[in-house]
């Protein structure tokens, strides 16, 4: 089977900048576009404002904000705890995530990243891994549905019911999960759950089988998506990309794999990178990306300490009553553990003062946190490092001397969700 | 060991005006004093210490203490994983320092950001606007003194607000008070 580097690349990049100054001679009316903030391409309330050429773009305005929640000033108002769930409503196609990320950071800040149990952690990793192939699942639907392949969209969405029925008897939600919490989670798997994953496992790999069949070799899919809106190696690093059009640019950063927290760096996985940064390969990174995510997730099925039923009672968050509620029958029959409940209910978790940054693998990307404390139950101040805010900034850069028809293959391939990006 | 190294090499180059680094769950933080000098001391940082990728732009605002405002830049290496936090403090009456847009082309989105919730302005930046409010809006609602609930003010004009065309015609449903008989488009003469 060919790989990407067998197919000759024309300059793309190159191309652009001549079509550009080909227009430059003519003699045309330059009209303004706006498309968006409703259009189906943009996945949200995306709004770009085009200036055109004929049916060349010369420039290219993205306007984010629509969804601009002040999730920040929020944080700053409530305890660490409180703003669990509003980390599901940032990505909302991969809350578990979110989650994930978010509590990690506040355990950076509390120096116990490194201490959780590890039933806690292949947990953590496996909601952290169900929630990639069920966001590149629908990025990848989405795209081939905006480039006319709505079939690819039904079988995605068939595997993402399967993730959200997952999620709902894990967490007791489909959608808003809420499901970590700060040292450890919200509680343990529930019967039967381990088995209902291996057979989903078993299943999206013969879906993900058939959408490849659907996609990658197909002439209409890679003509209209192979070097189209080249991201160069420098471009990308410049502009801050995260996650797979990072790597789709050829830069093997993976934060899973360079800064491994969790239990990452016991499991055996790759980090797919592209050849030459276009669409195309942006969409093959996120493919390989979902095979990997089920490779990670099979091991962690295999190796989870207390197994799928968890006989040993292995525990599941950090043995520390002034960062993780009691069980509740201790709280109605010891003092201690009553103060201990009342204090975390009242003030939150106590944090020491200082700072600290934990970016997260996200699907999209690396979602930050940027916390600052004062000491005490509420952030002082904190700064969400959203991917898809980032990612969407190089719109203006690789915009310009495509075709109008190009546009939402450029943004299916950038997948990008709003929730994040307006925070 | 690797951080502190690269924070020293920032504290040779440049002396007194960086502050000697802090650690804290193993990142270094050093601390700038004179914020006109940031795009300098980043594009040294990124030339020569190696730190190509802009992580992210913060800032603090330190309400009733002077200087008011602290920005935080988070620099990373992609190849050998180094991170430094460089921050500088800014004071209230100036709100002003130079633009580091030169250095990482991310820092567009990440400072017109920084203006828009804390009202930092930055000097060299070619399209300082607001970027998550819309153009117009009169506070900086991250800002300290800002209320959780929000000021009211004036929503922006939406883009179409002329009526539709077929708003008063003959076969439009008019919303009113008046029963469903008295509404329904068919009874009513067109002079009305």
């Amino acid at each position: 089977m060919a790989t990407v580097q067998d197919i000759a690349i024309p300059d793309s990049a190159a191309r652009n900048v001549q079509a550009l100054e080909d227009l430059q001679d003519m003699q045309g009316e330059k009209m303004v576009l706006n498309m968006g903030p409703s259009h189906p391409a943009t996945h949200g309330v995306l709004r770009i404002v085009l200036e055109l050429d004929g049916e060349m773009i010369t420039k290219a305005e993205p306007d984010v904000g629509f969804l601009h929640r002040g999730d920040e000033k929020i944080a700053e108002n409530m305890t660490y705890t409180q703003f669990i769930p509003y980390t599901d409503r940032l990505d909302y196609l991969a809350p578990l995530a979110s989650n994930v990320g978010y509590a990690l950071a506040v355990e950076k800040l509390l120096g116990i990243h490194d201490k959780l149990p590890l039933r806690c952690q292949h947990i953590r990793v496996m909601c952290a891994e169900l929630a990639r192939i069920s966001a590149h699942l629908l990025g990848l639907g989405a795209f081939a549905m905006d480039m006319g392949a709505v079939t690819v969209f039904l079988l995605t969405f068939t595997e993402r019911e399967k993730i959200y029925n997952l999620c709902e008897s894990l967490t007791g939600a489909r959608f808003t999960t809420s499901y970590t919490r700060i040292g450890g989670l919200s509680r343990d798997l529930p019967p039967g759950w381990v088995d209902q994953c291996r057979k989903f496992l078993a299943e999206v790999i013969i879906n993900i089988n058939e959408m490849e069949t659907l996609l990658t070799r197909n002439r209409i899919w890679v003509d209209r998506i192979r070097d189209l809106a080249v991201i160069s190696k420098e471009d990308a690093i410049s502009y801050g990309l995260s996650g797979p059009n990072l790597r789709g640019s050829g830069v093997e950063y993976d934060l899973r794999k360079n800064q491994p927290y969790l239990c990452y760096k016991d499991l055996d996985f790759d980090i797919p990178v592209g050849a030459t940064g276009d669409c195309y390969d942006r969409y093959l990174v996120r493919m390989e990306e979902m095979r990997q995510s089920v490779r990670i997730l099979h091991q962690c099925l295999d190796k989870i300490p207390g197994g799928a039923d968890n006989k040993s009672r292995e525990p599941i968050n950090v043995d520390d009553g002034k960062i993780v509620l009691p069980p509740k029958q201790k709280v109605m029959s010891s003092m201690e553990e009553l103060i201990h409940q009342f204090m975390l209910v009242t003030e939150g978790v106590n944090c020491p003062p200082g700072e600290t940054y934990f970016g997260h693998e996200n699907p999209k990307g690396e979602l930050g946190f940027y916390i600052n404390s004062k000491g005490g139950g509420v952030p002082y101040r904190m700064k969400i490092r959203s991917p898809s805010f980032v990612n969407l900034s190089i719109i203006p850069k690789i915009f310009p001397g495509c075709m109008m028809s190009d546009t939402v293959a450029i943004l299916g391939s950038l997948d990008f969700v709003m929730g994040e990006c307006d925070r | 060991m690797l951080n502190l190294d690269l924070a020293n090499q920032l504290k040779a180059k440049f002396g007194d005006l960086i502050s000697e680094p802090a650690e804290f769950r193993g990142e270094i933080t050093v601390k700038l004093a004179d914020a006109e000098l940031i795009a300098e001391v980043c594009g040294f940082a990124k030339n020569k210490l190696g730190f190509e990728y802009l992580v992210d732009i913060s800032s603090l605002d330190n309400y009733g203490e002077d200087p008011r405002w602290t920005m935080v830049y988070e620099l990373r290496n992609l190849s050998t994983n180094a991170e430094l936090r460089i921050k500088t403090d800014v004071g209230e009456e100036k709100s002003e320092l130079p633009s580091v847009l030169g250095v990482w082309a991310t820092a567009n989105w990440h400072e017109r950001e920084v203006y828009d919730m804390m009202g930092i302005r930055f000097r060299g930046h070619p399209d300082l606007r607001r970027i998550l409010m819309w153009e117009g809006y009169p506070y900086f609602p991250l800002r300290k003194d800002f209320p959780l609930a929000g000021k009211p003010t004036n929503v922006p004009e939406v883009a179409f607000t002329e009526i539709t065309p077929m708003e008063g015609g003959p076969f439009v449903t008019l919303p009113s008070s008046g029963d469903a008989i008295s509404r329904e488009p068919r009874v009513r003469t067109p002079e009305e």
